[in-house]
């Protein structure tokens, strides 16, 4: 029994069905810890790409540094930091949280890219001309860079929410009971890890078709009148 | 204001409205103009010619506030452009001041830089509202006049990328008097376009240059079509001005052997 569940052993097929529901329960967690990290990663990393091309050098080395830092060392570590290391300071965060957390900040590195990326491909022609028709600074970036920024942006973000979505199993070293979880935890209690680890992986497999199949969606509905994207 | 201001005040009328006082401009350890002196007056139709690499186009992007100068002065109606007085004295220009100066002068670029997520007349009234601070049906009125005098009113709704090349450069003339320059800057305005496409831009040209009280300074490789319309033309050499004078001048009786070299070049590319 399991989330107050009980599953049914008298066949494969009835334990299959009854430790679905079971499943769901873990990928809510899932699903719920990748919204939540990749929102963190989407804030964190516009913080990071502003910084980045800050005017002065004593801002942007060590925004560089950090991106550099956190993308060249794995997860696992900079969980571990936030769930044992932060505690010795005093500051204790919930697993759930502390996980979202590691995701976001992992995921920034790489979605601060993405802005910057998204952000200079815009042909420095239009800021060019942008300029000579005196166009403020901020209404040149919101109303000339930014449209012509955005359609490139939004489908590379969407691919690394799905590779949050695929990295979120790494929260269960810190207790968070996320669906790969919750499918080990059935195997040790029944001796029979085939199905579950194996329905994990299939619904993973249709979470990511659905989502890439969202991306492509976005990617030819996005507004991007005029835009050749290439 | 002091006794200078006053004095720089009343020479502006007669002042050439462009003056480059010996003008310096480097990339890195390359010289593109070299101590360059240059004026041009109100209402005078200019065409620089060159080869490639000899200054033309910095000329007119430095005077758009494209590219900053390294050494000398460059003045606009009688006002320092990349400078501003303390005094009498000159400091490097901040930011309000080359807006201001930046208000006197339009550009028309060689890839023409339309904005592709804007319809052909949003392009045309964004920055005169944003910027004039003109009403939008206002601007939206001059917009048809300005797209009628290119001849693309029927184009208005469209977005850029939807108009051939030659299309898309008369909506950048069109967007650059929207904001109703003294000065217009046209840099190499038909090398991006296709040969069928050149003469519909030029006649656009040509109908500007009628217009007496515009100042027009061009880059080009149309030789003829320089001719036809400048009242002066300027040979740039090695980030100088090697030899300048009426058309009929120097295409016809060049005095400086690198002119005469560029031209035949240019004008008999067979031989």
């Amino acid at each position: 029994m399991f989330f107050g569940i009980e599953w049914d052993t008298s066949s494969q097929w009835a334990f299959a069905v009854s430790i679905f529901p079971i499943l769901l329960h873990g990928l809510v967690i899932t699903l719920e810890a990748t919204v939540v990290g990749f929102f963190i990663a989407l804030a964190l990393g516009l913080v990071l790409a502003a910084l980045k091309s800050a005017p002065t050098r004593f801002i942007r080395w060590p925004a560089k540094l950090l991106t550099e830092f956190i993308r060249d060392t794995p997860l696992l570590i900079q969980l571990f930091f936030l769930f044992y290391v932060l505690p010795e300071f005093g500051l204790t965060l919930p697993a759930f949280l502390t996980g979202a957390l590691a995701l976001g900040v992992q995921y920034s590195a790489y979605t601060s890219e993405v802005y910057r990326g998204g952000l200079e491909a815009v042909a420095s022609g239009q800021r060019e001309a942008a300029r000579a028709l005196n166009l403020a600074p901020a209404r040149t970036f919101t109303h000339i860079i930014l449209p012509q920024a955005i359609p490139r942006i939004i489908p590379a973000l969407g691919n690394y929410l799905v590779s949050i979505m695929k990295d979120v199993p790494v929260l269960g070293v810190v207790t968070v009971l996320e669906m790969l979880g919750v499918a080990r935890i059935i195997g040790d209690r029944t001796g029979g890890y085939l199905i579950p680890l194996t329905m994990v992986g299939g619904i993973y497999l249709i979470l990511t078709i659905i989502a890439s199949l969202g991306v492509r969606y976005l990617d030819t509905h996005l507004p991007k009148r005029g835009l050749s994207l290439k | 204001m002091n006794d200078a201001t006053e004095i720089r005040d009343a020479g502006e009328m007669s002042d050439p409205i462009i003056k480059f006082d010996k003008v310096v401009k480097r990339f890195g350890d390359h010289v593109v103009l070299d101590e360059l002196d240059f004026e041009v007056q109100r209402g005078e139709k200019v065409t620089i010619i060159g080869p490639s690499g000899s200054g033309k186009s910095t000329v007119l992007r430095i005077l758009m506030t494209l590219e900053p100068i390294n050494d000398g002065v460059v003045y606009v109606g009688g006002q320092p452009l990349w400078h501003q007085w303390r005094g009498d004295e000159l400091i490097p220009a901040g930011e309000p001041h080359l807006r201001e100066m930046r208000s006197h002068m339009g550009m028309v670029f060689q890839q023409f830089n339309l904005f592709p997520h804007m319809t052909v007349l949003r392009n045309l009234t964004e920055a005169p509202v944003q910027v004039l601070g003109i009403n939008k049906a206002e601007a939206k009125k001059r917009g048809m006049e300005l797209l009628e005098m290119v001849g693309l009113a029927d184009q208005a709704s469209k977005y850029p990328h939807q108009l051939s090349g030659g299309q898309q450069q008369r909506v950048g003339i069109a967007r650059a008097l929207a904001m109703r320059p003294k000065v217009m800057l046209f840099d190499e305005p038909t090398s991006a376009l296709d040969p069928e496409l050149v003469g519909e831009v030029l006649n656009v040209i040509r109908s500007l240059a009628d217009e007496h009280d515009l100042t027009m300074l061009l880059v080009t490789h149309e030789m003829h079509f320089a001719r036809q319309v400048s009242d002066r033309i300027c040979f740039f050499d090695q980030g100088r001005i090697k030899e300048q004078g009426k058309p009929e001048d120097i295409f016809t009786a060049p005095k400086e052997e690198r002119t005469k070299a560029f031209l035949k070049a240019v004008l008999d590319p067979d031989d």
